[in-house]
């Protein structure tokens, strides 16, 4: 029951209606437990959660990622722009979908879901690989690295469409 | 001196005594009331009933997590206003960097109509814990167990001059809604050149970062609209209570030419000639004061025997949040006591959120004749320094050995580097914790 708590900022049973906070409602076990361990040891850049992160034991993740996987995923209302959601559509495949399987509503290992997040979300994820901010992963890095600037903000609308 | 006093106490006895003693109100009404509208309502089936008091931070995520819980129990929320303004960004609207309070305010209706809570309009007047009813304007009705969710009234009484006109004339604006539009409105109003004080009061209050953040808005808005003006904090605390090496971090690069910080403790105010006493000994006459007076639980809490030999703040169980003083009554949010290892949870609408689910979760499982569970609790808040940037603090709180104990806690980096980020990140907590409260 710990993640209750997490609702202030995540939403009730973490079904987000913050532009800038992802939905962990549905989320892998796997995704969130790793997420949090990076949070904790400061390998995940972050504002707020890497500092509450320190709070909290390997079993108190556990037990999130446990709740979390367990809820249904959140629906997210979201006006897009359709182009770049086709645009993004025809890129996925050859660029992502190794990793981010069944678009976007599945990851492999632990790769989270991103299907239905937020897109200034995604957005800002982005920006923060892109600076460094964020470390990227060596596969992740080669395919990100030839995309445009456009092709990847299309990438993004495609996965923030995918209900 | 001697002649105020008597004036003061003059005041205090008369129809106009209003804001002055909370609790002789509240006891005031409440044997009015429960005079008039003594009839039994809404009276309890054979489903098992949670009452809480008060729709505000607290009290909306109380009542969603009963039902949410177990739908067997039937929850009654009680809320005398229809629509809830959030005190946290109000600020923002203060400082004119908000066009309304659209983005503060909720309604009860999808809340209530999506986790079938019964809402219930009207002010309680009485809490007879012996009898489990709660007597309100609207008439009596009973409960299982009752979760008081009361929030704050002031104490006024160690201000000389401070009668019912006074929040009329110096806006306290720590309750959002009429008070933020009126302290706005006279911060709009004042001409270039006029000074503006801010008088908070002595630790504990609601929101401790608050006046700070307060003081950061105002004086960026007078930088920009009203350049010649000048803001004073009169911080009735030796120092800083929060985050202080942010605040005095904008205070210094951003509002120096504008703004100055002084201890000392508001002891007298005149209406008439807009002057505040410090320490019995300064005078200051400023256009516009907003005066933040000390704080105690909810008049409610007092009325009803829940808080401390204080009158102060009501003392809880840390695990169920239940009173000490009387059984089957939980008390949460701004209003609680709860015994701690260390620093307390501060008075924030993020902790009332917290302990509210902590105390769904207990009363509840009482409520099944399962054991109760010792639990973790959040506190996040966010603070605006600038147009652009705002800061943070965070906690966990666990609990240990019967007491809440912090695990991590932690401020934004004193460089503003995250500060236009977390501006955004605000925001978004803004919109995620108030669709909690209201869906």
């Amino acid at each position: 029951m710990h993640s209750f708590a997490c609702a202030g900022c995540h939403g009730t049973n973490g079904g987000s209606a913050g532009l800038l906070m992802p939905s962990l409602a549905g989320q892998s076990k796997v995704a969130i437990v790793g997420a949090m361990k990076k949070f904790q040891s400061g390998e995940r850049a972050s504002t707020i959660m890497g500092r509450l992160a320190k709070g909290y034991t390997d079993a108190d993740f556990e037990a999130m990622g446990e709740f979390f996987s367990k809820q249904k995923l959140h629906a997210t209302n979201q006006k897009l722009d359709k182009a770049l959601v086709k645009k993004g559509a025809a890129l996925q495949e050859a660029n992502c979908s190794r990793c981010h399987l069944d678009d976007g509503k599945d990851g492999k290992d632990d790769t989270p879901l991103i299907a239905n997040q937020w897109l200034p979300y995604l957005q800002v994820q982005m920006d923060m690989y892109l600076s460094g901010t964020r470390k990227m992963s060596e596969q992740k890095a080669e395919k990100i690295k030839p995309l445009s600037k456009t092709d990847l903000d299309a990438l993004l609308h495609f996965y923030a469409s995918v209900k | 001196m001697t002649l105020d006093r008597r004036n003061f106490i003059k005041l205090l006895g008369g129809a106009s005594g209003l804001a002055l003693t909370g609790q002789a109100v509240a006891q005031a009404k409440s044997a009015a009331v429960s005079a008039g509208s003594a009839a039994e309502i809404m009276p309890k089936g054979s489903a098992r009933r949670v009452v809480v008091i008060g729709g505000g931070y607290g009290g909306t995520i109380a009542a969603k997590y009963v039902r949410m819980l177990d739908k067997s129990i039937e929850v009654v929320l009680i809320e005398r206003n229809k629509e809830f303004v959030s005190c946290p960004f109000s600020n923002f609207y203060i400082a004119g960097l908000m066009p309304d309070m659209q983005a503060l305010t909720i309604k009860y209706d999808k809340l209530a109509s999506n986790h079938g809570i019964k809402m219930l309009h009207a002010e309680v007047t009485a809490i007879d814990p012996a009898a489990k009813m709660v007597a309100t304007s609207q008439g009596r009705l009973a409960y299982d167990r009752l979760i008081v969710s009361p929030g704050i009234d002031f104490m006024t009484d160690g201000i000389e001059g401070y009668d019912a006109q006074t929040p009329e004339i110096f806006p306290h604006a720590w309750k959002a809604g009429p008070q933020s539009a009126l302290l706005r409105k006279q911060l709009q109003a004042m001409k270039d050149g006029g000074t503006v004080a801010i008088s908070m009061p002595l630790m504990p209050f609601r929101c401790p970062p608050g006046p700070y953040e307060r003081a950061c808005l105002i004086a960026s808005y007078l930088k920009k609209h009203k350049p010649k003006s000048k803001l004073i904090l009169l911080d009735a605390n030796p120092d800083v209570v929060s985050k202080k090496p942010l605040f005095v971090k904008a205070w210094k690069d951003y509002y120096k030419d504008n703004f100055q910080y002084i201890s000392g403790q508001a002891t007298k105010v005149d209406n008439k000639t807009r002057t505040l006493v410090i320490d019995n000994f300064d005078d200051y006459k400023v256009e516009v004061i907003n005066l933040i007076p000390p704080q105690r639980a909810g008049n409610i809490a007092v009325a009803s025997d829940l808080t401390d030999d204080k009158k102060r703040w009501c003392p809880v169980d840390a695990v169920s949040l239940e009173s000490t003083r009387h059984k089957d009554i939980h008390v949460l949010g701004d209003a609680t006591l709860l015994p701690s290892d260390g620093p307390a949870m501060p008075k924030s609408g993020y902790s009332a959120n917290s302990q509210a689910k902590f105390c769904a979760i207990n009363v509840v499982a009482l409520m099944n004749g399962k054991p109760t569970a010792a639990l973790s609790a959040i506190n996040a808040c966010y603070s605006g320094v600038s147009e652009t940037e705002s800061v943070s603090v965070s906690h966990v709180f666990k609990l240990v050995g019967g007491k809440i104990k912090v695990t991590a806690t932690a401020v934004s980096p004193v460089d503003f580097s995250l500060g236009k980020i977390e501006k955004a990140y605000g925001e978004s907590w803004l919109k995620n914790v108030l669709t909690e409260m209201s869906t």
